[in-house]
This record gives C-alpha cells, structure tokens and sequence, in this order.
C-alpha cells in the first residue's frame, strides 16, 4: 500500500507520533464539526490521457452515510489540529486538552489516493489548525495540494480550507489547485466573533474573501478570453457560521447569510449546529441548539436562493425575538402569517406565486406549469404531481376545487403543520 | 386503408425480441418499425432474454413477424423528454417496461404535448422508473468498493456489487472515466466489466466469493467512517433514506453502524458532561452567595484538592475591582486576599498610587490553591492554574463583576487578564493601555507583584518602577472616572 514507508520522518519523529491509523482517528475526529462535504459545481474532468485517476462530474457523488445523517464525499481531515489560536467554540483551541496529532503533506496526499482508487471517496476536504504562523500552514495545505495534482496527476475534488491571515498570494495560489475554497466566516456577529474568537478579526476574514472573489471572477474572464488560462477554484467559495454558539437570532443569521452571498459570490453558506465538545470552554452556551434550527436555516437558505424570498420576507416569518419556528417549516410560517396571499389558482396563477405555496417544491412547481398546458388541472391530478396534497390543499385553487374559508381557520396550523413522528427504530429485533 | 393495416388489427401479435435485458437500441430500432406499420401496443410483445415470454403468446401458436412498414408512413416523432427518460426506464428490472415505453411512443404520435402531462398515469410511471434507474446508476458509482490484489501484471482493483436494475453497462463509461491508470474489475450477479487499463471487456455473471475478501486499507477506512461521525447529531432515518440497509453487506464501513448508533447517546452524554454543563444554575444574586457556591465548586480539579476557597472582598459597589492569579499559601490558610507576600507588595504600591485597597473589590481569577508539595520540607508551592482552569473559574468573577459593577478593572499578571478576557494575552505588550469591555468598564492590565518578588535585585527596581507607573496611571484615571 506504500502508505506508511517514505515519508521523510525521521526515526525520532515516528516513535514520538502515534500510528498512521491513530492520527487518522484524530485528525478525522477534529474536523467532523465542519458541515460541509459537498463535492458539486465543479468544472468536468476525467482522468483519460492523463497519468493518474480521478473524474468529476456536475453533481457529487456521496460514497457513504454516517448515522448522523450526514454525507461521505470527501476525506475531510485536519493537516494538524495543534492550534496557536484559542476560538472557544472549537475543540482545537490551545487551551483545550485534546490529543494533538499531525500528518505530513506527503501522508494526506497517499492517503487520499489510496481511499480514492478503492472509490471510498470524491476526493479530499483539507483544513488545519495554525502552527507556528497562518502563512506557514497554508503553504503545507497547498504542498498537499499541489502533491495531488502535480506528482498523482489527481483529478478528483480538492477543497481547502483557506487560512484568511495567510498571505494573499498564498490564498490565490491555493485556488489553482483546489476546486473550490472557503474560509468561515465562525460566528452571525461581529460581537460574536470578538468573544469567541478573539484572535479572529471580521476585517480579515472578509479582505480574504474578497480577495478569493476577484481571484474567481479574474479567472473566469481570462478563461473567456484565452482557453489556455489557468482554471481557479471552478466550484466557487464557500463558508460556515456556527449556529448557537452566541445569541445571533436566526434573522440576523438569514440577514447575514444573505450578505454574504451579495458581496462575495458564495456557492454556499453552510450552518453548523453548535455541537456539545469534550473539554469545551467555559464561556460556552451549556446547551447545544436543538438540530432542527439547523435544518429551518437550511430551508429559509433555500427559500432564498431557489424560491424568489426576499431575506426580508424569511425575516417575516420569524417570532418577534426574531427565532424562526421550530415546529414549522418557514414557507409554511410565512403562508401562516400571509394568508391573504392564497389560495393560489393552479391552472392561472404565475411561477412565482405557485413558490409561495407551502408544500410545492420547485420541482412539482416545473410539473404543475408544464401540465396545466396539456389539461385543466383538477385536485386529482395535482396529487399526482406532488408529493402530499393533503399539506397544499389548503392553499390552492383547482378545476374542482377551492378551500372554503380554510385559509382563515384558526386551526390552519394543526391541520397542516407535520405530526411529530417518533425516530425510526434501526435495530430493533 | 391498406392490407397491412387490417394485418396489424387481426388480432395476432408480433414478437419483439430484444437482445439483452438492457437493449434500448434494439427496442427503438423495432418500435420506430411497429409505429411506422401502425401496429398498437396492445399487439406487440417485447420478448427479453432471462425473463420469459409473455402471455400473450402462450396459446397463440407462432408469432407473427414483423410488418413492413408503409412507403407513406411518415418517421415517428418523439420529444426530446421521452429519448432522456425512456433511455433509463428501459434499464429498469420491471418486466413491464418495453410495452410502456412503447404504449407511449404509441400515444405519443397523436398527442405530442404528452410528456408535459406529469399527470397523466404513463407519463408519471415513466418518470418514476427512469428516477428508480437513475438513482441505481447514482447509488452503484457511490457504493462499489474495490478491493486491491497482487498478480503478475501488478495491482488489480476489484469489487463486487448487486446492481437492482440493468445498470451495469451504462456505468462502464463512469468507472472508465475515473480510473483510467488502473486496472478494474467489477463484478455483479447479471455480468462483469474488466478493464485493463486500455480496454473494457465484458464478462459473464459473477459470484460474491469471485471477488477478493478484504483490503489493507478497509481499517484505514473504517477508522476513519467512525471519526468523521458526530455523535451529538444521530439521524438514523436520513442515513438509510440515503444508505437504504439493502447495500451494507457489501460495504465494509457498514459494519460498524449498529455500535456506532449504541454508542452515540452514551457518548454524547459523556461529553456534555466532562465539557459544557458545567454551570447549569442561574447567576448567584449576592457577593454572599458566590462565597458559598465556591466554597462548594468541584467543577475543576483545584476546587477538588480540599484547600479552602478565597472569596473576594472589599466593597460591593466599589468603583475598582483588583484580579489577581488565586490565592496562595498565606491567603489559603487565613481565607482572605493578597494577604500574603504578593499582596503586601501589592498593598504598598496601591498606596504610592493613592488608590485606597478598602475602597477596591479584592479578588482572584482562580478561587482555590494549586500548588505542589515540595518534598523535604512539605512546603506549599504555587502551581500556575492552567487555562482550562482559569476559564471554568471566570464564571464567579464574571458573577461577581455583574454584582459589583465596577468602572475599572486592574488585572494582574496573565490569569488575571485571560479571566477578564476570555484569552491569554502577552502583558507586557498591553501594560498601560486601557482596553473597553463590553459592560463598558475600562480594564488594565499589569504585571503580578509576585512577579517582582522572583526577580533578582538588579532587574527589580526597573520592574517595580513600571509596576508603580502601571498604578499611577490607573489611579489617575479612576479618579477621573469616578
């Protein structure tokens, strides 16, 4: 397998480390609370007339589960969870007591094939704690990188975590070989930021995010112009706010997502429930938020992006301490709330109002649209194209039907807001 | 009309073999013939290897071959929608498939806006196979597993997969794509792909005992599918909405699901309570009552070792409030602060300053004393708290700043500052430089006395000159604050 032998340590250095097998658990272990793993949106590749392995297409591939829900795309480890910063909400902060452990460039790059070739994985998700100096551990992220590209003619997914105090070259150097980049923008607010990551500043976090913006958009145009030009990060920037750590209320945390994708172009920004760590710090929040405010902040996220909300309208269906509900979704909140906007006429009513309609996802919108051509849609056949009438009903006109006064019932909520359901027994005999 | 459509309406039906249970060639080459000749769907019968012939012939003697087709008869048009989808739904195992495919090429003829009717029952089937199939091709380039063997060319990669649907051949692209440079084989109960890193050959069924039974890397993996796990967020119905159990027993990884899932309560719970819940009570509402809750903390290994603990004093609505590191020997052992060596340096520089310590709220970032015994003599010696430590404690001094209210903060030494600050910061670099927090009182920072108590005669009169600078300095602004 060749994945232990020449790996340039000295005798010293490998009786001081734990195994291959131990830092891989270690390092695994730090970076799970990093939520994304996506490996989509990224230029096309194969590895045809080329020296190594590796393809990617539009569309990720999510090669395993975890019970956790989550998806396995990429080897998402830690170069190094040793820390010169002490961010409170992180389990690899200097003050806390974890095991430390690191690997080598060479190591994360051998380890990423080997998984690679066995088809465990798209590629790898690289981020690192700080040793010695910001500009120091970016340049072991890029060699890593570069090793992959370079020596393994690797053309599978790379996203590397950007290290916003490293050097601006270095961060423009990093997107040359990584399809995509992301730096974390931690926390909602700035106060946040300041008491839980006091060696973070929300200046240089943004100056590195702008800088990786006009590093994209440059390349995108030279590409335009000359097909030699080199590609930089082709599946965009990303980052993450953690949710929960400080008092952000989800509509300072929308009102800032949605910032954040006017002024830096970001593919996406990710929500990380704050999760309870071992040896957290002190000045932490004691309880973790539930995980479904998570997931309402994933969908208020998609009612902006793919439904025409405007950040103000999901601000809208928040409670007036500015908490969307955690009983309800928030389209289904903000119908509540708007209820003169219904019911909606299926057979005439325009793309965008049919969006609004709690229930229909844009793809039975496409559904809806194309068949009211061919037929006169009555409230069998709008069954058929969605996935349960019995949540839209309420909101929509069709050929042979209409809700009577159901929109101003004051039992609206109950009839339509989802029965909570007991979690799935996996193991049970 | 012509003979050959009262042919095509006898009542006889006409055989469509197929080559293979994947062949949408072979279907679209004979249905654009059946279509052109007019013949319905209800007299064709699509005959595929493997799954047995239908009904429709079991009385009816031989079949009827194929009809010519009509000079007239115009080409056969399909949208786009239909290629795309009934490309997949043909892959589909349901042994249905070739006589919708071809019920809707049918009606398609007279109805070209069909495909656009999501709600029309063909239609909707159609969709649903080709998603089935789509998703079988998506969960096969996901879920196979290679597992490496030596021979005499070098490394072969191999692995075994169920496919649920005819998907194999449609997938050779994918897996040629990504893996050009090496050597692959892939086996599945309906044939077998080999690659040899020029060209694909296809192979005959395979067994699950033809494939390699473990890899040196599966550990590798394992560990790491079992770190990358967060056990404080169990979804066990978004996993198998996506893993569904039908494809674990090819998947090491798997293995380790149902201890993972047993273990992550147990472990979620350890660490909440080795981490966060600490502090699960509201704030204390009196000086008093942060006294007693010290004397009682055991939520650090300090507040364990049996020592007394050192509550703060002076004023309770001081407009001063002095932190110093913990209490040591002297302050332990009489239950009051800066009382020992530090604390008389500390008291006669404060009067240099003209601050008056009875007017001062008096206190530690640490409330107990850490210390080590020193063998011979089983002296007391100071121990630095760790950070740790010091954050656990800076609940009660934060309790106590909201109590007190105070306009200024003098912090001495690191402890002292990194209590305050939440953060270790170098203090000889922020000596003299007041900063602002966020209760809006002013916090400076200086030296520890004990500090000018270690340093040799030499370098002590420079230090204790910058010490009773630091103090002037703070003085002077208390005053202007108060």
């Amino acid at each position: 397998m060749g994945l232990a032998k020449g790996d340039g340590r000295t005798y010293k250095e490998q009786m001081s480390q734990p195994s291959l097998m131990d830092r891989l658990a270690i390092l695994a272990d730090a970076a799970k609370y990093d939520a994304s793993c996506a490996s989509s949106g990224t230029a096309k590749r194969t590895s045809k007339g080329g020296k190594g392995i590796g393809s990617t297409e539009g569309m990720g591939i999510c090669h395993a589960y975890a019970p956790d829900g989550r998806c396995i795309s990429l080897l998402k480890i830690l170069l190094t969870n040793h820390c010169v910063f002490d961010c409170h909400y992180c389990i690899n902060r200097k003050s806390s007591n974890v095991r430390r452990a690191k690997f080598t460039p060479q190591e994360v790059a051998d380890l990423t094939i080997a998984f690679y070739k066995r088809n465990y994985v798209e590629g790898l998700f690289l981020s690192s704690g700080i040793v010695k100096n910001s500009s120091h551990t970016m340049e072991q992220l890029i060699e890593t990188a570069r090793i992959l590209r370079e020596e393994h003619d690797f053309r599978g997914y790379i996203h590397l975590k950007t290290i916003p105090e490293a050097e601006a070259e270095m961060v423009r150097r990093a997107g040359l070989y990584a399809d995509r980049v992301s730096i974390n923008v931690e926390l909602p607010t700035v106060a946040g930021l300041t008491r839980l990551a006091p060696d973070k500043d929300v200046g240089v976090i943004e100056g590195a995010m702008g800088d990786l913006k006009s590093a994209i958009i440059e390349a995108k145009d030279a590409r335009k112009r000359f097909k030699s030009a080199p590609r930089f990060a082709p599946a965009g920037q990303s980052t993450q706010m953690i949710v929960g750590a400080d008092d952000a209320s989800d509509a300072t945390i929308v009102g800032k997502a949605s910032a954040l994708y006017d002024r830096f172009r970001l593919r996406r920004v990710y929500y990380s429930a704050f999760s309870p760590i071992p040896d957290a710090s002190a000045v932490l929040p004691l309880q973790r938020p539930p995980l479904i405010r998570e997931h309402r902040l994933y969908q208020s996220d998609w009612l902006m992006r793919f439904y025409g909300f405007a950040p103000g309208e999901v601000q809208q269906a928040a409670d007036d301490a500015g908490m969307l509900p955690l009983d309800i979704d928030p389209k289904l909140a903000w119908a509540l709330k708007f209820r003169d906007r219904f019911p909606v006429d299926v057979n005439r009513a325009p793309k965008e109002a049919l969006l609004r309609v709690p229930g229909l996802g844009t793809r039975a919108v496409g559904a809806i649209l194309a068949a009211r051509r061919q037929r006169r849609l009555r409230l069998e056949d709008v069954a058929k194209l969605t996935v349960s009438v019995a949540k839209i009903r309420p909101f929509i006109v069709a050929a042979d039907w209409r809700p009577i006064l159901l929109t101003d019932r004051a039992d609206l909520k109950a009839l339509v807001a989802p029965k909570r359901t007991e979690q799935l027994e996996l193991f049970a005999a | 009309m012509t003979q050959l459509f009262r042919d095509a309406r006898s009542g006889e039906a006409f055989a469509a073999p197929l080559a293979a249970p994947d062949d949408f060639a072979g279907w679209r080459e004979q249905a654009r013939r059946l279509v052109s000749a007019d013949v319905p769907p209800d007299r064709v019968a699509w005959q595929v290897p493997g799954e047995g012939g239908e009904d429709l012939f079991a009385g009816a003697g031989k079949a009827m071959r194929l009809p010519a087709p009509r000079d007239d008869a115009p080409q056969p048009r399909v949208p786009r929608a239909f290629l795309d989808l009934a490309g997949k739904a043909a892959l589909h195992s349901d042994p249905q498939r070739f006589s919708l495919l071809y019920r809707l090429l049918w009606r398609l003829q007279t109805r070209p806006g069909l495909m656009e009717d999501g709600a029309d029952d063909d239609v909707r089937r159609l969709a649903m196979l080709a998603r089935t199939v789509r998703r079988d091709i998506h969960k096969m380039r996901a879920f196979v597993r290679f597992r490496v063997i030596e021979d005499e060319d070098g490394e072969r990669y191999v692995a075994w997969f169920e496919p649920e649907h005819h998907i194999l051949r449609a997938n050779a692209a994918f897996f040629v794509n990504r893996f050009t440079q090496m050597k692959w084989t892939i086996l599945t109960p309906q044939g077998s792909l080999d690659w040899d890193g020029q060209t694909l050959r296809e192979g005959p069924p395979a067994a699950r005992g033809d494939a390699p039974a473990q890899d040196a890397a599966e550990d590798l993996w394992k560990t790491y599918y079992g770190s990358i796990f967060n056990p404080a967020r169990l979804k066990i119905g978004a996993m198998l909405k996506e893993m569904p159990r039908r494809y674990w027993k090819n998947m090491p990884e798997a293995a380790l699901i149902p201890e993972l899932v047993a273990g992550a309560q147990a472990r979620e719970a350890r660490m909440v309570e080795t981490g966060a819940a600490l502090f699960t009570e509201s704030r204390p509402d009196s000086l008093e009552a942060i006294a007693a809750g010290i004397s009682a903390c055991t939520r650090c290994p300090i507040g364990c070792n049996g020592t007394r603990a050192v509550a703060g004093e002076g004023r309770a609505d001081a407009a001063l409030m002095i932190v110093g590191e913990q209490p040591g020997d002297s302050e332990e052992q009489q239950g009051r602060p800066f009382v020992g060596p530090a604390g008389q340096v500390l008291r006669s520089h404060l009067a240099g300053a003209g601050i008056d310590p009875g007017q001062a709220w008096l206190t530690n970032a640490v409330k107990h004393f850490k210390f080590v015994l020193r063998a011979p003599s089983k002296r007391r010696l100071h121990q630095n708290p760790s950070a740790r430590e010091i954050d656990t404690c800076r609940w009660w001094v934060e309790s106590e700043r909201l109590l007190v209210r105070p306009k200024m903060v003098l912090a001495l030494g690191a402890s002292a500052a990194r209590s305050v600050l939440g953060k270790t910061v170098s203090v000889q670099k922020v000596r003299g430089l007041p900063q602002r927090l966020d209760d809006g009182a002013e916090l400076w920072i200086t030296t520890h006395p004990s500090y000018l108590l270690r340093l040799d005669e030499g370098a002590r009169a420079g230090e204790e000159a910058r010490f009773a600078a630091d103090l002037a300095a703070a003085g002077a602004r208390l005053r202007d604050l108060a």
